[in-house]
């Protein structure tokens, strides 16, 4: 068990890092609440009504489209700093797999996603 | 040769089965019986073949090729014929074929489409009969005992527009799956036992072990679960209530699947594997036991029944439970002899009430009938030969079978298992006389009515078929033009009558002088191959033989004479007696309440539990109540998944999320 | 052209690229016009299964993570024909319900690749790669109504439960790697091997959660709380593939995990196995009992084949080891089968999947009420039917591996089950129609061809099982 001391000690660190900020904050900080202050915090959008509405779907597939970008950067990074070393190799496969991915966008495209309706 | 005994059959079906709804009846009908005569040809060729081999290797095999190879376990589809599944081929096809002509003239008055499909399932029938007889290994006899049993559900419930008809058929098939567990798991215990399933090793290797003498031992298990799987299939206690229900299936179908053939497939079982039962001594006592308290109680019950075909259907019960007991007291041939015998009158006797009921136009109850011997002559005829010959007078072909089961078991000592089986055939002869005096005797046709006789009528449960409620008023009227059985029927229940009669010569006891010609012929058949095959009956117990013989020949005329004297000279006799002992009749009448027995100890909870416990109370609750008010509602997204987040979802999370703490719990504590 | 390298994933490959081009034939078709997508998609898996007879007794291996072994491959080949029979069945539901067929074969295709990845991979976090993109795809397919609302609940419950389970089944993986520093299954099952016998929590954590998220995906009761629900909202022929493919596939890894990684483990997961075992069997036999809904019914009948299928693995024994995969290929075709049927039975706004509307079945379709009886006798392991040899291995291997108790919970619930088996096929031929209900809709010509296939593999292996047996028995022999 002691390869996962560093691991305890990290998580301690963690725990310790939360609570004492949380608690400098509170004796440092003034203390004025108002009321547009207590609200929830929600991306700037005003939470209003419940929390359960309906969310126009579009959003969801914006998000998807999103996280394939995402996802895309996440390999992209490592790809670019290894490259020297993967050789053509490398160009080839990344080329594929930018291609796979150009399709899924060009599907979302055909099938309208992109357009705000 | 031998493949083709099933492989006929089986064309018919196909035939029938894919063509027969564009076939006229006739051609449907002919090609239905010549498959079946076709059969019966090449049996009896066979059988010849087999008779002209020497007597200890008498045996034809046929592989058709090899079913199931894998490692070590190697197993064929292989199909043999032996002294005792040369009788059997021999009484399926045979009877088999004659039945399928009666079907022709009895089932005419179905739609074609209809009429194809009832010869579809009889050709199926005879088919997978067939396959159950010549199976060389407990795996083929599966197939064919799996499939008479799906042919016999089909046929119970022909006319399913009769809601008993559909509930007769439910209630075959449920009692027969418990018969099967026990059967499958007797063959899944032999198998990992012995590591063969082929009848002859199994009998070869038993045989080399010790009888398990007052141990209850893997031979006595696996008989017993072997012996419970008969009991599903051929009605004896404790599982024999379906077979008089089945009774609401065509009358060709009860003769042929109910009373001649599929049912004594648990005979033919315990037969086809003496070496194993034998070697069982413990599971041999409770098959005697069973069968003659079987015999017994199915007689009683036969007593007061009203319906024909159910009086006949607790009559075969009843047989049944002496071919058990002759098989539980070691008399292998005996039993199987009664069996054959049996097919004959049986089948007769069925047929028979079939061309009663055909002529009074679908009644079944004896009460409505009566001096039906100067309208239906043939069928009286017939009917009385069968009904001698079943209640064991001598010389018809019942009384030698019937004869030497009650020798056997005298003779093996089981005195009071002899005592029973001889209460059993005086109920027989009293039963099958009053069917006789009652149908064919007495005032015309319902002239009588029902009159004094009947407590019964006031109850309201006993033998109210619907089709009972209707029939009295159309009744009378048909009465002057009742007309006997047609051609084809009729032909049918003279051969049978005739084989009722001669059908018993061929196992004349060695006592009247014959050489009881079957028992050597099927002997080979109990002992392990090469094994020494039991030697003739000695001299010096001629004397008990007769006896005995005397003694059963009494019985069955002191019957008939008692049926006769109440029902034929004092028929008020009866209902006084009933009303004398009321609870005595009922409880015959209710067959002893077993139905609602077992109705409130097993039917009940099982619904209880399968519909209400895990079905409403965890499905429909838990899951359905999410399911079912979504429906209405308009705004139906958000709703929606608001009932998704705070109902069932949660709970199914949470089901899963036990399971894991249990699991590691399991692990974390033990 | 490439090295031995890509060997093993060929048949991945074959499939992932059909499932491109039908994604990208959707993508470039015209408004209206229509393409031969499932047609494509048939080609895509006829390059899979010929691959994998080629790859047969090669033992290829890619990146050391992908194994295209005996195993694997028969697998492959039990999934090659789901998908065939799927995308035959789908091409007259996918007209009658306008579907969009390029999603909708897409999808399938799709879930395929993650099944035959699965069931070659070589490596834990491989496993859960393919455990997803199955998933993903089974999870719109469930959906893929959208006008449904039963559909959508469904696809959304089982989305959520998926997620749930897939967490749990991540853990293991992270549990195991954690123990034996690897998620390669090789090594280990190498590490394992080494230690001596159990009793590090870690090792047990990691086999129990990794039990539980096989467990649900083969929905083993109490994981199977999903069923039912998304087997009934699922489109028929949906259901039909989720109820055999995505077992199959699952099934295969957790037996590859468990046959060959966690071996040494046996005697510490086989009793847990061998609850769930009798739990699934029971649950799904009694409760279908009361069903009157078809498709509902059928869905508790696969919990109970589930169950059946995890007793091969408890008694892996000589007579076991063969039964696995035939009972997979059995279970497979014969389930697809039924479900086919009741897709083809079905109308745009009406499944017609209730038991009554199949009431006198026999006087109006004639040639499907004898398919489906012989598909329903097939799963209530009748003989002489391929589902008859299989419970009668399966059974004959708990028992002669001493495995009495399962042996008879399981030969009970099969006699049972075909309690309600037998209910429908006496409903066909023997009750009469309702005269108001309409006449089933026709059955083409690639529906019928699919269905006439399939019984086809039924009956034959049921009357001629020794071929397969042995090929099964070799196969599953590469693994343990």
């Amino acid at each position: 068990m002691s390869g996962y001391l560093g691991v305890i000690i990290y998580l301690g660190f963690i725990v310790a890092f939360a609570v004492v900020s949380l608690a400098v904050a509170r004796l440092l900080r003034p203390h004025r609440p108002f009321a547009a202050k207590l609200e929830t915090y929600e991306c700037g959008a005003r939470p209003i009504g419940e929390a359960w509405v309906q969310f126009p779907v579009g959003f969801y597939l914006v998000a998807l489209v999103f996280i394939v970008f995402d996802a895309l950067a996440v390999f992209l990074f490592p790809w670019v700093l290894a490259l020297r070393g993967l050789g053509v190799w490398g160009v080839a496969a990344m080329l594929l797999f930018l291609s796979i991915i150009a399709l899924g966008w060009l599907y979302a495209y055909r099938e309208r996603i992109l357009e705000w309706q | 040769m031998l493949a083709l005994v099933p492989l006929f059959p089986l064309l018919g079906f196909v035939i029938n089965a894919a063509l027969g709804r564009r076939l006229p009846k006739t051609v449907s009908g002919s090609v239905a019986s010549a498959v079946m005569v076709a059969s019966f040809v090449v049996s009896v060729m066979i059988v010849l073949e087999l008779a002209a081999m020497p007597a200890d290797q008498r045996a034809i095999e046929q592989t058709v090729y090899t079913w199931i190879a894998s490692g070590d376990f190697v197993l064929d589809l292989t199909f043999r014929v032996d002294p005792l599944a040369a009788v059997m081929i021999l009484v399926v096809t045979g009877i088999g074929a004659l039945i399928h002509i009666y079907s022709t003239a009895y089932m005419h008055d179905e739609s074609v489409g209809e009429y194809a499909r009832y010869f579809s399932y009889l050709n199926l029938f005879a088919a997978f009969m067939l396959v159950l007889v010549l199976g060389a290994n407990f795996l083929v006899l599966f197939v064919g005992w799996e499939g008479v049993g799906l042919c016999s559900y089909l046929l119970i419930g022909f006319w399913f527009r009769k809601r008993s008809a559909a509930d007769a058929g439910k209630k075959a098939f449920v009692v027969n799956r418990i018969g099967d567990y026990a059967f499958i798991l007797g063959m899944l215990f032999l198998f990992a036992r012995f590591g063969t399933l082929d009848f002859r090793q199994l009998a070869s290797t038993v045989a080399a072990m010790p009888p398990e003498e007052g141990v209850f031992g893997a031979l006595s298990i696996a008989s017993l679960l072997l012996f419970i799987g008969a009991t599903g299939k051929s009605a004896q206690i404790p599982l024999y209530t379906w077979l008089p229900d089945a009774m609401e299936g065509p009358t060709p179908v009860s003769a042929l699947i109910h009373a001649a053939t599929m049912v004594t497939a648990g005979v033919y079982m315990i037969g086809r594997n003496a070496v194993l039962f034998s070697h069982a001594p413990e599971t041999m006592m409770i098959v005697a036991v069973v069968g003659a308290l079987t015999a017994v109680m199915a007689g009683t019950i036969g007593l007061v029944q009203n319906d024909i075909k159910r009086v006949l259907a607790y009559s075969t019960v009843s047989q049944l439970g002496l071919m058990f007991l002759a098989m539980g007291v070691g008399a292998f041939g005996a039993g199987i002899f009664h069996l054959y015998t049996h097919a004959f009158f049986k089948a007769l006797l069925f047929l028979g009430s079939g061309a009663v009921i055909h002529a009074l136009h679908g009644e079944q109850d004896i009460r409505q009938m009566g001096g039906l011997r100067r309208y239906l002559p043939i069928t009286y005829w017939t009917f009385l030969i069968g009904s001698l010959a079943i209640a064991g007078v001598p010389f018809l072909s019942g009384f030698f079978s019937k004869d030497e089961i009650l020798y056997e078991t005298f003779h093996g000592g089981h005195t009071l298992l002899w005592l029973i089986a001889a209460v059993a055939s005086l109920l027989t002869a009293v039963y099958m006389f009053r069917l006789v005096f009652l149908t064919f005797h007495g005032d015309g046709p319902h002239a009588v009515g029902v009159t004094s006789h009947d407590v019964g009528a006031t109850s309201p449960r006993v033998g109210a078929t619907p089709n009972d409620v209707g029939a009295t008023s159309h009744g009378l009227g048909a009465a002057p033009h009742l007309h006997d059985a047609p051609p084809a029927m009729a032909l049918v229940l003279i051969v049978l009558a005739v084989g009722s009669v001669l059908a018993g010569y061929v196992g004349i006891p060695h006592a009247l002088g014959g050489h009881n010609a079957l028992a050597t012929w099927l002997a080979p058949s109990f002992v392990p191959v090469g094994g020494e095959i039991a030697g003739e009956a000695a001299a010096e117990e001629t004397a008990l033989e007769l006896t005995l013989m005397g003694v059963s020949s009494l019985i069955a005329l002191a019957g008939i004479a008692l049926a006769a004297f109440v029902w034929l000279t004092r028929r008020a006799l009866a209902a006084a007696i009933a009303l004398r002992y009321p609870t005595l009749y009922r409880l015959l009448l209710n067959k002893y309440y077993v139905d609602e027995i077992y109705d409130a100890a097993v039917v009940r909870p099982i619904q209880a539990l399968s519909q209400e416990g895990l079905w409403r109370g965890f499905d429909v609750k838990v899951v359905d109540g999410a399911v079912n008010g979504t429906g209405a509602i308009v705004d139906a997204s958000a709703t929606l998944l608001r009932r998704l987040q705070t109902g069932s979802v949660r709970a199914y999370a949470g089901s899963l999320f036990i399971g894991v703490v249990v699991i590691l719990g399991y692990y974390l504590w033990r | 052209m490439f090295d031995s390298t890509f060997d093993a994933v060929v048949p991945l490959l074959c499939v992932i690229l059909a499932a491109l081009a039908a994604m990208g034939a959707e993508a470039f078709r015209a408004r209206g016009e229509r393409m031969p997508i499932g047609g494509l998609g048939i080609v895509g898996l006829a390059g899979a299964g010929v691959s994998s007879v080629l790859l047969w007794n090669r033992n290829a291996a890619s990146f050391g993570v992908i194994l295209a072994d005996n195993f694997g491959l028969f697998v492959t080949l039990v999934l090659v024909v789901v998908g065939v029979l799927t995308i035959m069945f789908s091409s007259q539901v996918v007209r009658r319900d306008a579907l969009p067929a390029g999603e909708y074969y897409a999808l399938v295709l799709f879930a395929i690749a993650g099944m035959i990845m699965m069931a070659t991979a070589n490596d834990l976090l491989v496993i859960f790669l393919a455990l997803e993109i199955l998933s993903v795809a089974v999870y719109v397919l469930t959906g893929i109504r959208r006008d449904d609302q039963r559909a959508t609940e469904a696809a959304f419950k089982y989305f959520l439960l998926g997620a749930f389970s897939s967490a749990f089944f991540l853990y293991g993986i992270a549990f195991t790697y954690g123990v034996a520093g690897s998620t390669r299954l090789d090594r280990v099952g190498a590490y394992l091997a080494a230690q001596s016998m159990s009793d590090s929590p870690l090792i047990l954590m990691a086999l129990a959660l990794l039990l539980v998220g096989f467990a649900f995906k083969i929905s083993a009761v109490p994981f199977h709380m999903w069923t039912p629900d998304a087997y009934e909202g699922a489109p028929a022929i949906v259901t039909g593939f989720m109820s055999t493919g995505v077992k199959a596939a699952a099934f295969a890894a957790f037996a590859r995990v468990f046959l060959s990684a966690f071996e040494p483990f046996s005697a510490d997961w086989a009793p847990i196995v061998w609850i769930i075992a009798a739990l699934t069997m029971i649950l799904g036999t009694v409760v279908g009992v009361a069903q009157s809904n078809l498709k509902r019914m059928l869905a508790y009948s696969s919990i109970a084949h589930g169950g059946y299928l995890l007793v091969g693995l408890v008694a892996a024994n000589e007579v076991g080891k063969a039964a696995i995969l035939f009972y997979l290929l059995a279970y497979a075709v014969t389930n697809l089968a039924a479900f086919g049927v009741i897709a083809l039975l079905g109308s745009r706004d009406r499944g017609n999947d209730e038991l009554r509307d199949y009431a006198g079945l026999w006087h109006t379709r004639p040639a499907l009420a004898a398919l489906m009886t012989v598909c329903l006798l097939s799963l209530g392991g009748l003989p002489p039917t391929v589902g008859f040899i299989g419970k009668w291995y399966i059974f004959s291997a708990a028992v002669s591996a001493g495995y009495y108790g399962l042996a008879i919970i399981g030969v009970l619930t099969s006699v049972v089950s075909v309690f309600f088996y037998l209910r429908v096929v006496v409903m066909m031929y023997m009750a009469e129609r309702e005269v108001a209900a309409a006449m089933p809709p026709r059955v083409t010509g690639v529906s019928m061809a699919a269905l006439a296939f399939a019984i086809f593999v039924i009956v034959y292996l049921g009357v001629m099982p020794t071929q397969v047996l042995d090929l099964a028995s070799a196969s599953i022999a590469t693994i343990f």
